[in-house]
């Protein structure tokens, strides 16, 4: 599993209700289910993995975050959880805001634009950067909204939401942003992950 | 409609008051087992049929001689595994395969009853089968699971009975019969009144049958469950054994061949009376009604795990209608899963050989099964 599923597993509490949205194969509902006695229930669009959630035993709806949260109640789960997705809804705030409202806490996990290596390759190649955390060229990606470390925090920050915990990542390291190194983060981490609540 | 083959049978003694209010006793249900109920009677599932279904599920049907109607999905290592499942089906009450349904006698005139049998509901099919249940000392099904009228009686026994089964697979249904349903089967009856036959119900089932109007019954309601691409993609425009139009009402179209090949292969096998009352029944169908509009609150009371199923190209009972059942249960927080599944086959799907549902029918309920274990 990989390391941002671990840290994201590390933040939720055991004997929860979650909602991964945008569940993917299950890798991660699959670990909490298992590991944390989390009651887990996944929103996947694709067919093919609502498919593959099936035959690992979850409870997957398939279904579309931006049309289909609106189902549930509020707060109706302990955690809510986003993994690198937002920057690929047409309208994220809206997302967020539904995220919080079903959730009494959402984690939300981000690719960071801010990353080094991001900057570079736009500097100097002069292209769209492509990473290992953002592989797809310009033209076939399905990030339409993407965001740094900083701007995810400026933005939480505007719209008065609490943050629990902010964390970096990069290949191997997690590390905490507070107020004195977001800048440095913004730059080190491939991965911002937040634990936020409205 | 042979009467010569051994049903399996239950009497029920019971009376049972119907939504009508007329209340029934001494009445049979006609239903058939595959694979073994085990020990600990926790491997037992309910399958409910559809609207011309029967309790033949899987393997020979006998009186066909043809495949059990959901024999792609019931049956030894099958998505319903009868080598590890006790699969039970019954004929509805209103039906014509040895359940109590218009063709019999009324036994206060030794008439046949004909349109005097009482209008029956889901609710009422549902209740009579129950008695199959406690007929096997089961204290809770494994599961319960039907497609079309199957997935509407799915719906209805969970919400009569919220702790009498583990897990709940309604397919390709609703919770509320739609203008367009009542529609298409008001057609249906209505073909089967014009028969001259069909005599307000009084015809006699050896001899004057009204087949024509049953089998344009048929016909019409056949459209219903396939698809346009997939027609356009079976027939197109392809004639039927010649090489050109023959300028009359022949049929001439390999599709006008194949539905009344359809008709006419069903009415060998259907009573028309049991198509009207079992139609009806569909029509009156509204779970949400009989809790005051509130869909969720028919769900309240279980804690089953639910796996909502629809298909892509069925137009019957669209996608959006299976999700509003979804979308009812996640209002109360019931753990429930969904998954459309693709493919051009119409409503019929859940019927047929559809790989995805297949294995996601399996991976459902052998992950369940040993998740209760």
């Amino acid at each position: 599993m990989k390391n941002e599923f671990k840290v994201i597993a590390d933040l939720v509490e055991k004997n929860t209700r979650v909602l991964d949205v945008g569940c993917a194969d299950g890798v991660l509902m699959e670990f909490l289910r298992d590991n944390k006695d989390i009651d887990i229930r996944g929103l996947e669009i694709s067919k093919n993995k609502v498919q593959k959630c099936i035959e690992k035993g979850l409870t997957v709806i398939e279904g579309n975050a931006e049309f289909d949260l609106k189902q549930f109640p509020d707060k109706s789960f302990d955690y809510v959880i986003l993994s690198q997705t937002l920057q690929a809804f047409l309208n994220p705030e809206l997302v967020i805001n539904e995220l919080l409202r079903v959730g009494k806490k959402a984690i939300v996990t981000i690719p960071n634009f801010g990353y080094w290596k991001v900057r570079l390759h736009l500097l100097i190649k002069g292209t769209m950067p492509v990473t290992k955390t953002l592989p797809d060229q310009w033209y076939d990606t399905p990030n339409l909204h993407m965001c740094t470390i900083k701007d995810f925090v400026y933005f939480v920050r505007s719209r008065n939401f609490k943050i629990f915990k902010s964390l970096a990542l990069n290949e191997k390291n997690t590390s905490l942003i507070n107020n004195n190194n977001l800048g440095i983060k913004n730059l080190f981490s491939d991965l911002g992950i937040f634990l936020i609540e409205k | 409609m042979n009467k010569e083959i051994n049903l399996k049978t239950l009497l029920v003694k019971k009376p049972l008051k119907l939504d009508c209010g007329k209340t029934i006793n001494n009445f049979p249900i006609a239903y058939e087992t595959y694979g073994s109920l085990n020990e600990k009677k926790d491997n037992a599932i309910l399958v409910f049929h559809a609207l011309t279904g029967d309790q033949f599920v899987a393997g020979l049907n006998p009186i066909t001689n043809k495949d059990g109607w959901w024999s792609y999905a019931v049956g030894p290592n099958k998505s319903i595994d009868t080598n590890k499942y006790f699969v039970i089906c019954s004929n509805v009450i209103g039906g014509c395969l040895g359940s109590f349904g218009p063709s019999h006698k009324d036994p206060d005139t030794q008439k046949i009853f004909g349109t005097n049998f009482p209008v029956i509901t889901i609710n009422d099919m549902v209740n009579a089968q129950y008695n199959l249940i406690e007929h096997f000392g089961i204290d809770k099904l494994f599961s319960i699971v039907g497609g079309s009228m199957g997935g509407m009686q799915v719906l209805q026994f969970i919400s009569n009975f919220p702790d009498k089964a583990q897990t709940v697979i309604p397919i390709a249904c609703t919770s509320s019969h739609s203008a367009q349903n009542i529609a298409f089967n008001e057609l249906g009856r209505q073909a089967i009144a014009a028969d001259s036959n069909w005599n307000e119900g009084n015809y006699n089932i050896k001899d004057t049958i009204p087949n024509k109007g049953l089998a344009v019954a048929r016909m019409a309601a056949h459209i219903t469950y396939l698809s346009k691409k997939g027609l356009q993609e079976k027939f197109g425009r392809k004639l039927q054994e010649r090489e050109d139009l023959k300028f009359s009402f022949d049929a001439d179209f390999q599709i006008e061949s194949y539905l009344r090949h359809q008709g006419s292969v069903f009415v060998d096998r259907f009573d028309a009376n049991s198509y009207l009352y079992i139609t009806r029944a569909m029509d009156y169908f509204d779970l949400a009604k009989q809790f005051n509009g509130n869909l969720s609150d028919a769900f309240k009371d279980t804690k089953a795990k639910f796996f909502v199923i629809s298909f892509t190209s069925d137009w019957l009972y669209p996608t959006q209608e299976n999700k509003d059942i979804v979308i009812a249960l996640n209002a109360i927080g019931a753990d429930v899963g969904f998954a459309e599944i693709e493919s051009d086959k119409g409503h019929d799907s859940f019927l047929l050989d559809v790989p995805e549902f297949l294995s996601a029918l399996k991976n459902f309920l052998d992950k369940s099964y040993a998740a209760v274990k």
